[in-house]
């Protein structure tokens, strides 16, 4: 679209928001310097930025949740408005799709599209009928279909999404904010949730897009705002802008995107698996993964990849097939056997699997290695736990204030950090890295890669799991293609497209 | 001045908070009722109450561990009476009144078996099956309950031999003997706690199992452990009682249950497991003990007492939670350091 079309789209359009000068400091602290933003209707618009960057502080002031300091200025409608509740902003018609979607799992799903219907004020009394009425209409409007009856906990995660969406609907919003609304879809899940975004967008909504996908944020949006650190960085026309350029002007700094793969087929086999199958998880999985290597696993969400690490980790058992590591054959009767035998495992779900959060840095890190902080008496020596745990987060350069903090107040590039740390503490020949990026910094995730990239310098062997395949093609010496509990495809970087392994993998 | 405040406020904010604010309310409490009532500073006061604090205490013990793995022993009262009356039946089966230190010996080593048996069967339930603790320790309750009953039929067991009671009512060197054998037991259970693999595992897997489990810690052995520790002391807590009383009935401290309870939470430990201290848990035994017994002196109802237990533990509920408050302001006032503005090095590129 070139800039004289949009501005005649724009012209055409008019504004539906108008947000001038908006700062915000929270204790000194500030959050907003003095940024500008706008809207028209049926515009896509995404908000970029990374974690702190002032995103959701925005989204707040728009919906009332803070007041912005000083001489702000919110026009809605071209209409200035005073000071903004929340509730003023719902009468207004602004909506939020928040990225855990606060829904209510007991009730069902017409229960919880109508819930705004019949709050308060309304009817005194729930009408099930009334319900039903309501989600149907929302669901007709979107042409979707939902079992209006079905509790929604029963729903996948990308119905629940759904049903959020049709929640806003229900309420004929003007602006429709949406929170990382992708963050748990499959490729398949997030094209059909983008139609029904373009959908709305075409019924005159104006949608906000928050996402770390940039791809996606390209592809769905007519114009990216730029956060960093508080300030706006600028409004850039989607068309024309690459996720490069676009992480570029995110993080402030440059990173390239390059094919880190080398040739390792001579270095001595660390895992090899023979046949390995869990009936209903995987099947006939036998793959290699060298010394120093990085072999990358992709495909589709349920395709089984994590199920295979599972049982890699001594979490689950195979039902046929057998692996060895280092050459000779194991057999795990628990995850504590499989780490004593040297593989590690970075759970994707990294809030509640991979550390314990409100627990301390230091006692994250030394949870795997208990044994070697053993002083006299069996008890465990404070000295060697203290050298143990500032040498791993010397070593990662891990931001913490003091080791005896809580692990939930640092940001999930350092959580990432002190998961790593726990497990290279227990020296490990076979790292798992389960989606080892999801919730971290565009910035954060480049050093993470880094971090890998090292360790695999010095022998180890690491498993990348994601289902992001620009991360593994950039990352990985090799990448296997997994569809269907089945290994379809091995793809070596150097020789093939990124394209290609998309295509392959999105077929 | 305005130092003297910033070093008190760090002292509050530090690790050892908790400890200094418990502190400072048992001196409040100890000069309340010295100034009140003039019989209550003296040697006499304090001795009755090292004598009765260690039932209640040995019994809290028994409760702080399973809470801190994010679970309850309900339990804890009538496993001490039943491990009691292991002992009384093996005293009874040597002679009676006339039995022996070894009939005595090996009583105590019955009981406190009995009380690893009892409390290893709900750990292991808690543990492989993964069935709620209320549920299974009040299951367990229940059960006790009608099996001393039934053996008792309701009524008390007596007739030991004389020098048990040395062992309730005895001093070495003007400090009464159970007082002796609770502060051997805090200070093994502090030790458990802070230094040992399974202190550091029931801190963790109170706070988050599944993630515990993940990293490589035998959860399963450990939350059944927590359970079988919790019994032994709540074996050793029914040895005191039986000694104190020179006589088992099965309910005996019962109304101690839900205040073992409460001592912990007044003690600072959370409700949700993962964190709590011995050293806390036991100035908050203190605490309760010096009310208790101030107002006895005082000639206040015993009710009174009980009443005024509730009181206390909902007024220290709303102090915690204004210091927390307190604390968040102080925490948001120091990172509220000037920042400049940043440097805008991009220039302002639009594409409109």
């Amino acid at each position: 679209m070139s800039d004289a079309i949009r501005l005649q789209t724009a012209a055409a359009r008019p504004l539906v928001l108008q947000l001038k000068g908006i700062s915000k400091s929270f204790g000194g602290v500030q959050a907003l310097w003095d940024v500008d933003f706008e809207i028209a209707e049926g515009e896509i618009c995404c908000l970029a930025g990374e974690n702190g960057s002032g995103k959701s502080t925005l989204i707040k002031i728009i919906t009332g949740v803070h007041r912005p300091d000083g001489d702000a200025e919110i026009l809605f409608g071209g209409r200035r408005l005073g000071a903004l509740t929340p509730v003023t902003a719902r009468q207004l018609g602004v909506q939020v799709i928040w990225q855990d979607l606060s829904l209510f799992p007991h009730l069902t799903v017409a229960e919880n599209i109508a819930f705004e219907q019949n709050l308060g004020h309304r009817p005194r009394w729930a009408r099930r009928g009334a319900f039903r009425a309501v989600a149907q209409r929302v669901l007709d409007r979107l042409g979707l279909r939902l079992p209006l009856d079905t509790p929604v906990m029963d729903l996948a995660i990308a119905q629940r999404q759904v049903v959020a969406i049709c929640r806003a609907l229900a309420t004929d919003p003007k602006v429709l904010f949406m929170d990382e609304p992708t963050a748990s879809l499959t490729k398949a899940e997030t094209d059909a949730l983008l139609d029904v975004v373009r959908k709305l967008a075409r019924d005159g909504i104006a949608v906000v897009f928050v996402s770390h996908r940039l791809a996606e944020v390209l592809e769905i949006s007519e114009r990216v705002t730029v956060l960093r650190d508080g300030t706006k960085v600028g409004d850039f026309d989607s068309e024309g802008m690459t996720q490069r350029r676009l992480t570029e002007l995110m993080t402030g700094a440059t990173f390239d995107d390059e094919v880190h793969a080398r040739d390792r087929h001579d270095a001595p086999i660390v895992l090899q698996t023979d046949g390995l199958t869990r009936r209903g998880e995987y099947e006939d999985v036998s793959i290699t993964i060298r010394q120093g290597e990085v072999l990358g696993l992709t495909g589709l969400l349920g395709a089984g990849r994590t199920e295979l690490a599972a049982t890699l980790f001594g979490l689950t058992l195979p039902d046929l097939g057998s692996f060895s590591l280092g050459g000779q054959r194991m057999s795990f009767a628990s995850n504590r056997d499989a780490i004593e035998a040297g593989i590690s495992y970075v759970p994707e779900d990294r809030l509640s699997l991979g550390l314990v959060q409100p627990q301390s840095i230091a006692d994250n890190i030394v949870a795997p290695v208990l044994k070697r902080i053993m002083g006299t008496g069996g008890l465990i020596d404070r000295g060697t736990k203290d050298r143990l745990v500032g040498h791993w987060i010397d070593r990662l350069a891990i931001k913490v204030g003091k080791p005896d903090d809580a692990v939930s107040t640092l940001s999930g590039g350092n959580q990432q950090r002190v998961v790593l740390a726990k497990w290279l503490a227990t020296e490990p020949k076979l790292m798992i890295l389960d989606a080892p990026t999801v919730g971290v910094d565009v910035g954060a995730r480049a050093a993470i890669f880094e971090i890998v990239r090292g360790l695999a310098e010095a022998g180890m062997a690491i498993l990348l799991i994601s289902d992001e395949i620009p991360e593994v093609y950039f990352n990985t010496d090799r990448v296997l293609h997994m569809r269907d509990g089945r290994i379809v495809g091995e793809y070596r970087p150097r020789e093939t497209l990124m394209t290609a392994l998309e295509a392959a993998v999105h077929a | 001045m305005r130092d003297g405040w910033a070093r008190l406020g760090r002292i509050f904010d530090g690790r050892q908070a908790e400890i200094v604010g418990l502190a400072a309310v048992l001196v409040l409490v100890l000069v309340a009722f010295g100034v009140t009532t003039p019989r209550f500073l003296t040697l006499g006061t304090f001795q009755s109450m090292a004598f009765q604090l260690p039932e209640l205490g040995l019994l809290t013990l028994a409760m702080l561990i399973p809470i801190l793995s994010g679970g309850l022993n309900l339990a804890v009262t009538f496993s001490a009476n039943i491990c009691a009356l292991v002992l009384a039946w093996t005293l009874q089966t040597f002679g009676g009144p006339d039995a022996g230190v070894f009939a005595f010996a090996l009583g105590v080593g019955l009981a406190l078996l009995t009380g690893f048996v009892i409390g290893t069967v709900m750990g292991l339930i808690v543990a492989f099956l993964g069935a709620h603790p209320i549920l299974v320790s009040l299951s367990m309750m229940i059960f006790l309950r009608g099996v001393g009953e039934l053996i008792t039929r309701g009524g008390d067991i007596s007739g030991f031999p004389a020098f048990v009671t040395t062992l309730g009512h005895g001093t070495v060197a003007a400090i009464p003997v159970p007082l002796i054998i609770f502060v051997i037991v805090a200070f093994a259970v502090h030790i458990v706690l802070t230094r040992t693999r399974l202190g550091f595992a029931t801190h963790m897997l109170g706070s988050n199992i599944e993630a515990t489990r993940y990293s490589g810690i035998n959860t399963k052995l450990s939350l059944t452990l927590v359970y079988s520790l919790s019994g032994v002391i709540a074996a050793v807590a029914g040895i005191i009682m039986l000694s104190r009383f020179n006589s088992v009935r099965i309910g005996h401290g019962e109304a101690y249950l839900l205040i073992t309870v409460l001592a912990c939470f007044l003690g600072g430990v959370d409700p949700f497991g993962g964190f709590g201290r011995t050293v806390s848990v036991v100035l908050a035994l203190i605490i309760l003990q010096a009310i208790s017994s101030g107002l006895n002196l005082m000639g206040a109802n015993q009710h009174l007492a009980t009443g005024l237990w509730g009181a206390f533990l909902i007024a220290v509920m709303v102090v915690r939670w204004g210091l927390g408050r307190w604390r968040a302001a102080r925490a948001s006032a120091a990172s509220a350091s000037p920042r400049a503005p940043p440097k805008n090095q991009t220039t302002k590129e639009t594409a409109r």
